[in-house]
């Protein structure tokens, strides 16, 4: 059984007027089932209003499934006492870096999680260092989370997360409100985690270009799963993305374009580098003819 | 122009007087201050002021921060000395229009002017070099035998942490916020007290409906993070005494006593 399984998720949002008479009934969820590796690196994509964040909420036990059953890691996250077990296996990390740091001090911040888990404070500094380490901030540890920037606060949201040591960490959207510096920033720590760290990472984005490093694309539309496979399955499909309305790459568009006008270009290409070495190895085919 | 206000501040630097634990400090400057109209002559405040001036020594702070925090109530200092120096009855010294001014009040109005410049000067000394987070910590742990009465002790600090937290950041919003409006036409310098008071509302309005999404926010974040209260919680930095804290209590003990004696013993002798 995988760390995160879904099984028929359905999330309602129940709309009230102002005496408290249903409204109307918004499904944010529509039957979605999901059943992640240990070790993976997952992406979810899909533009605002997919859904895509009601269904990170119910990983991480904020918010409980209308319909259908998530586990993480075996526990039901419907079952009330598991609650806190489930958290501390599924760390989150939210959009807005400056509503999830609590400390007043990068360090203290850190270790806000361990503190929760009644962890000996021995082991606390421990865990704050290896963390703050792992994401490359341990130099600003003594550091003001208001003079940082963007980027460098959210890898210490992601750094409170670490030093629970979770077996998951669910980041939504945590790129949103960040500059591409700062973007580019996050995605190389995440990628960090995920490789040196072996820990299952889901990567809600709406930036077609941080999901070209996951192991397997969700792409949501309508609350429902729409799409499904790696990245390169993802992209070779450039009509049903432009039919979801989502952004291609501008390489793999190039080379799906060229590809349209007749040469011979292979499916799904996701970097330059990639599409250079493809026009070259079509530029000798030519020249050897 | 909003962010120019800070409170709490804190002066980063090495010090034994930073190194000092937060309870110390909060004790000692309580001590201060009572000392402070304990102590009935001169000499008494001379005493608190060397007692003072050794203690912003120790904790490597320069001079100007502290008289910066002074600036702040000058106005309040002028008053309390206005009003002593005009309204306290007693021996005439000199009198025009309808004030008089007594021998009394002059020696009232220095009293009052050291005393408080003493009292604020040290309060500030314990802000500088206390971290707002330590210094929340402390009153923790030094009401703690409260949580007896039921008063939700780890809350209150907490929820002073969290407050202390999100100063700069609703500030620099209300800047925004200020800005924004300002650029749709909103004027807020201009017109009487009233006028501007209303003008206040098109900014109080956006800054609390952030502020309710920013409380909203934290608190999933929060949760996500395990916090359910201070049950069972561990500390990182947890407060334990040392020896430097011990010998800290012993200085402030001596210069009460020490102060208390040789101010009554001056006192008796030349009859204040």
């Amino acid at each position: 059984m995988g760390i995160v399984r879904t099984q028929d998720l359905v999330y309602e949002y129940i709309r009230r007027d102002e005496e408290g008479n249903v409204e109307g009934i918004t499904t944010a969820v529509d039957h979605v089932n999901l059943d992640i590796v240990p070790g993976e690196f997952i992406a979810i994509l899909g533009h605002n209003g997919s859904g895509k964040s009601t269904l990170a909420k119910h990983i991480n036990a904020i918010l409980n499934p209308t319909e259908g059953t998530v586990w993480v890691d075996g526990m039901d996250t419907s079952e009330e006492e598991q609650i806190w077990d489930i958290r501390r296996t599924a760390g989150m990390v939210f959009q807005n870096p400056d509503n999830q740091i609590i400390g007043q001090v990068v360090e203290e911040d850190v270790g806000f999680g361990p503190e929760n888990m009644g962890i000996p404070t021995a082991e606390i500094w421990e865990r704050v260092e290896e963390s703050l380490k792992a994401v490359g901030m341990y130099e600003y540890r003594k550091h003001s989370p208001n003079k940082l920037s963007g980027g460098q606060k959210q890898r210490v949201s992601i750094a409170g997360v670490l030093a629970m040591h979770p077996k998951c960490i669910v980041l939504d959207e945590p790129t949103a409100m960040l500059d591409p510096k700062g973007r580019r920033e996050v995605i190389r720590a995440i990628r960090g985690l995920n490789q040196v760290e072996e820990i299952t990472v889901i990567l809600i984005t709406h930036y077609m270009e941080e999901i070209i490093h996951a192991d397997r694309v969700f792409i949501m539309d309508g609350g429902q799963v729409a799409m499904e496979g790696t990245p390169r399955e993802i992209f070779s499909q450039v009509e049903k993305l432009q039919e979801l309305r989502l952004d291609v790459p501008q390489v793999t568009l190039l080379s799906y374009e060229l590809r349209r006008r007749g040469l011979d270009l292979p499916d799904g290409i996701l970097t330059a580098g990639e599409l250079a070495d493809a026009c070259e190895r079509l530029r000798q085919k030519n020249s050897g003819r | 122009m909003l962010r120019d206000i800070t409170l709490g501040q804190y002066y980063q630097t090495e010090s034994i007087i930073h190194k000092l634990d937060p309870r110390v400090k909060l004790g000692g400057t309580l001590l201060y201050i009572i000392s402070l109209f304990l102590f009935g002559s001169y000499l008494g405040y001379v005493i608190a002021a060397a007692f003072l001036g050794i203690v912003i020594r120790l904790s490597h702070v320069p001079f100007k921060f502290m008289v910066k925090g002074m600036r702040a109530i000058f106005f309040l200092l002028l008053i309390t000395v206005g009003f002593n120096l005009f309204l306290t009855p007693g021996r005439e010294l000199v009198s025009f229009w309808k004030l008089t001014i007594t021998a009394e009040g002059v020696r009232m109005a220095v009293t009052m002017a050291v005393r408080l410049t003493l009292l604020i000067i040290g309060s500030s000394v314990m802000t500088l070099t206390t971290t707002p987070n330590n210094l929340t910590d402390g009153m923790e742990k030094m009401m703690k035998p409260l949580k007896v009465f039921r008063v939700p002790v780890h809350e209150v600090a907490m929820i002073m942490s969290i407050a202390l937290r999100f100063i700069p950041i609703l500030m620099e919003e209300t800047d925004k916020i200020m800005k924004a409006q300002i650029a749709r036409g909103a004027d807020f310098d201009s017109g009487n007290v009233v006028q501007r008071a209303k003008a206040l509302v098109p900014l109080l309005v956006p800054l609390f409906i952030s502020a309710f999404r920013r409380a909203n926010d934290l608190a999933m974040a929060m949760e996500a993070r395990c916090y359910r209260g201070g049950e069972g919680r561990t500390k990182m930095k947890p407060l334990i005494y040392g020896k430097r804290d011990r010998v800290a209590y012993l200085c402030i003990c001596l210069y009460l006593v020490s102060g208390i004696v040789l101010s009554r013993l001056i006192g008796m002798a030349t009859g204040y």
